[in-house]
């Protein structure tokens, strides 16, 4: 039995209340808690209050912004909604089907877009019960002073394990994030830092409200890949999200331009150099071969996760090509 | 009272939730009165906003038949229904199920077993049975949603979040199976 800590909560309906609520120091935001939850059971934050975001009905909807070339989705839609939406199934695949892989079916009915984006970062030494981490003393992100994965380390190298997170990455998509100093629009590829404490540049008091997708003007076809220890409930041991927009929709079509971005490696997703690409043709074996190399070079795992950081940069090149391959079917 | 609220901490050997108001610093005045519909039944019920789900039904509502496996979200042995939809109540505040529809496998008792409940039985589903509460909630809710006769890989993809650790899966994936014909037939 893992009892939570003792907080109070709110229940907003607004997204005006909303603000005010999370304003208040100690506030913290639960929307699905599927990630919160289980970090409060094993003591690794106190909030004082919880502000949940179940009420707040304007945060729930998928919507198509024709006019600004976006597909605009709520915070918190439910990544089961966002993985069985016909339409953007169509549009995004490889998003689509990020987010049907996240973890299992009764997580996926609870878990949010916006708590996906916004997951807190995981390491093997301290996602563990409270019991567990004083054994070895906790550590920087912890109650500790030392780093287990990077000795000597100063700063925390917890892996951020999303899977919406590289995929959206990889389409260029850009967050609208809400505080009491009012709207702002970040891209997602600069929302990120590398401290595995505070990973993320979401200011204080502020919560994310949208995710934005621009909807591709050219042809393009996206991928994911995704590699865990079974088949379903796992966290990414390694994933890669790629998208190659081009000049026809078909498999021998010719590269224009190309975005990779890996997960799982630090707390920051990293966006790979991938210009050698642009020119070259989807279906040719050299393209293939290119992608796993440039995965393999510039993507360097850390022992953070289950599973030697060696295989796992072997299993880059693997899992990059199978990514590809789905991609030309 | 029931027979759990009657047993001293002492002399169960483990905390119980209720016997350590103290060491949380929990005062009956933080609790919330919180409303919802259970089983079909209008019940209130006052709970700190700690509590999950899981903890209001079991330990305040006696309805024990939602198990408290891994209470993180990993083994889906407390699996209920929320609104129809099925989800984790150790992973649910009970704030969130405030004023909604909640219902459990105790909801399943009525003069004719479930079509569920009945393929489970014929098939040898159930075999510690700590798990099949879970599994009876999570395969209802899927089956209702599909609506027709569905498939062994859709039934494992759909029950990939209840753990079983006896039965090996087969004998459930059988019953449920079995049950989606039965429940499609009954609504033609």
């Amino acid at each position: 039995m893992l009892r939570l800590p003792v907080f109070g909560s709110k229940s907003p309906t607004s997204i005006e209340e909303l603000v005010m609520a999370i304003a208040e120091p100690g506030a913290r935001i639960v929307a699905g808690g599927t990630d919160l939850l289980p970090n409060l059971k094993h003591k690794l934050h106190a909030p004082t209050t919880l502000v949940s975001l179940d009420r707040v009905a304007e945060l729930q909807r998928i919507t198509w912004d024709r006019e600004a070339g976006l597909l605009r989705i709520g915070a918190g839609v439910t990544l089961t909604q966002l993985a069985e939406d016909a339409e953007v199934s169509k549009n995004f695949s490889s998003l689509s089907k990020a987010a049907g892989l996240v973890a299992s079916p009764l997580i996926r009915n609870m878990a949010t877009i916006g708590g996906n984006v916004n997951l807190d970062t995981r390491c093997r030494y301290v996602n563990q019960s409270e019991f567990w981490r004083s054994a070895i003393g906790g550590c920087l992100k912890s109650e500790g002073d030392v780093c287990h994965v990077v000795p000597k380390g100063r700063s925390c190298v917890a892996a951020m394990s999303s899977d919406c997170v590289p995929v959206l990455i990889s389409l260029g998509a850009h967050l609208v994030q809400v505080g009491p100093e009012g709207r702002r629009e970040v891209a997602m590829a600069d929302y990120y830092h590398s401290d595995g404490i505070a990973h993320t540049h979401c200011q204080p008091g502020e919560f994310t409200a949208e995710i934005c997708v621009p909807i591709a003007k050219t042809p393009a076809r996206a991928a994911y890949g995704k590699w865990t220890v079974r088949k379903s409930i796992d966290f990414p041991l390694i994933s890669v999200a790629m998208h190659f927009a081009l000049d026809r929709d078909a498999a021998d079509a010719t590269i224009t331009e190309a975005r990779i971005c890996l997960g799982v490696l630090a707390a920051r997703p990293k966006l790979l150099k991938v210009d050698a690409l642009v020119g070259l043709r989807l279906n040719d074996p050299t393209t293939a071969e290119l992608v796993g190399e440039l995965c393999f070079k510039q993507g360097k795992p850390l022992d953070n996760v289950p599973y030697e950081a060696e295989y796992r940069r072997k299993m880059l090149r693997v899992f990059a090509s199978r990514a590809l391959r789905d991609l030309l079917a | 009272m029931s027979l759990i609220e009657r047993l001293a901490p002492q002399e169960v050997g483990f905390p119980l939730p209720w016997a350590r108001p103290a060491r949380n610093k929990v005062r009956m005045s933080d609790a919330l009165l919180l409303s919802m519909k259970v089983n079909g039944e209008e019940v209130e019920v006052a709970a700190p906003a700690h509590f999950t789900l899981l903890e209001v039904l079991r330990y305040k509502l006696d309805l024990i038949g939602s198990k408290q496996g891994c209470d993180k979200g990993d083994c889906g042995a407390c699996t209920v229904q929320l609104d129809g939809v099925a989800r984790l109540s150790c992973l649910t505040l009970a704030v969130q199920a405030n004023g909604r529809e909640v219902r459990t496998v105790e909801g399943m008792t009525g003069a004719h077993l479930h079509p569920l409940q009945d393929c489970m039985d014929k098939s040898v589903a159930a075999q510690c049975g700590f798990c099949t509460p879970g599994i009876l909630m999570a395969a209802e809710a899927f089956l209702t949603k599909m609506g027709r006769v569905v498939t062994r890989g859709e039934v494992a993809e759909a029950m990939a979040s209840n753990l079983c650790r006896c039965t090996g899966y087969t004998k459930i994936v059988d019953a449920i199976v079995d049950a989606s014909a039965i429940m499609a037939e009954g609504k033609n």
